[in-house]
């Protein structure tokens, strides 16, 4: 089974890469860019067929390794159906 | 007393750490690889700066992970010493031994220059050379230092007092330009709830001797060498 995983920095944190690129954006005629937050995407495939086995261990996964929580928000999105 | 200086791949500091443990201040150092799951009898562990495993996907996260830490965790719950400088404060950060996270310096640049961070207190090993409020110069050099965590665990850290140092200018004030990577608080050091691990983005290895024009991080190494030898002084 294949999972998209995006690591983002969350909202109340300050994203200073986000905000460059809001304004690169913004600088090149894009005027209605409101905001950018500037993330990560993991395209994962796994050994594993049971959906809700698979989207256990992936949380398990962001939360060891792929995000830090402290800053970063992350959503799973399973290859059949889209979940969290 | 055996100091231990981890290296990771991509470690970078490692060798002037040994530097002023071994050749400044006379004690026994060795270099402890990631791969090994004891320190050797170790009683002083530092995390130096560098590059750990190419700061791949977060700075310090996958070092996070790696053997040793196992064991410096357990070093940390017997009350042993453990030091974390830059690359090795993000260590901390990412192995949960401390609270927070670093995220990109707020202007995005790789910073690298002498800054001047007040000493917030100095009634914990590290810190026992210096005097309350003293101002040092110290050196920068990193991308991802800008200290962030919760507003609730922020201010948990300061009523707590584990804020150890923090960004200031060359007065001791605290204003937001000299805030060098935009860090929460001003904060460029903390420690946990026991003292004995202490994270920190300056460089007190890069200023421990006058050839270098700069000896203020000295004291920094002899505290802590002074707790272990003597620990009856020590205020743990």
């Amino acid at each position: 089974m294949k999972a998209t995983v995006t690591v983002y920095p969350r909202s109340q944190v300050l994203d200073p890469q986000g905000k460059a690129i809001c304004q690169a954006l913004g600088r090149v005629g894009f005027d209605e860019v409101r905001e950018v937050r500037a993330g990560k995407s993991f395209s994962i495939e796994l050994g594993v067929e049971d959906e809700q086995q698979a989207h256990a261990a992936l949380e398990r996964m962001c939360k060891t390794l792929l995000a830090n929580t402290v800053v970063e928000d992350y959503t799973i999105v399973l290859e059949r159906g889209a979940q969290r | 007393m055996k100091c231990g200086v981890v290296v990771f791949p991509g470690s970078n500091c490692d060798h002037d750490v040994y530097h002023v443990l071994g050749h400044l201040l006379q004690q026994e150092v060795t270099f402890l690889w990631h791969q090994q799951r004891e320190l050797d009898g170790c009683e002083l562990v530092v995390l130096p700066g560098g590059f750990a495993y190419g700061d791949y996907l977060r700075a310090g996260s996958m070092a996070a992970l790696s053997p040793i830490m196992g064991a410096v965790r357990d070093h940390v719950a017997a009350g042993g010493l453990v030091l974390g400088i830059c690359n090795g404060f993000q260590i901390l950060l990412e192995s949960g031994l401390l609270p927070g996270a670093m995220r990109r310096n707020r202007d995005l640049r790789f910073q690298c220059e002498d800054v001047y961070i007040k000493v917030e207190r100095n009634d914990i090993p590290f810190t026992g050379r210096y005097c309350s409020e003293q101002i040092l110069r110290m050196p920068i050099a990193h991308a991802e230092g800008s200290y962030a965590s919760s507003p609730d665990s922020l201010d948990e850290l300061e009523s707590a007092r584990r804020v150890v140092f923090r960004y200031v200018d060359a007065e001791g004030r605290r204003l937001d330009e000299h805030n060098v990577n935009g860090s929460a608080r001003s904060i460029a050091g903390i420690c946990n709830r026991d003292g004995n691990v202490v994270g920190m983005m300056p460089h007190p290895e890069r200023c421990a001797e006058e050839m270098l024009g700069n000896s203020d991080g000295l004291n920094l190494f002899v505290g802590a060498v002074e707790a272990v030898a003597e620990p009856q002084r020590a205020t743990l």
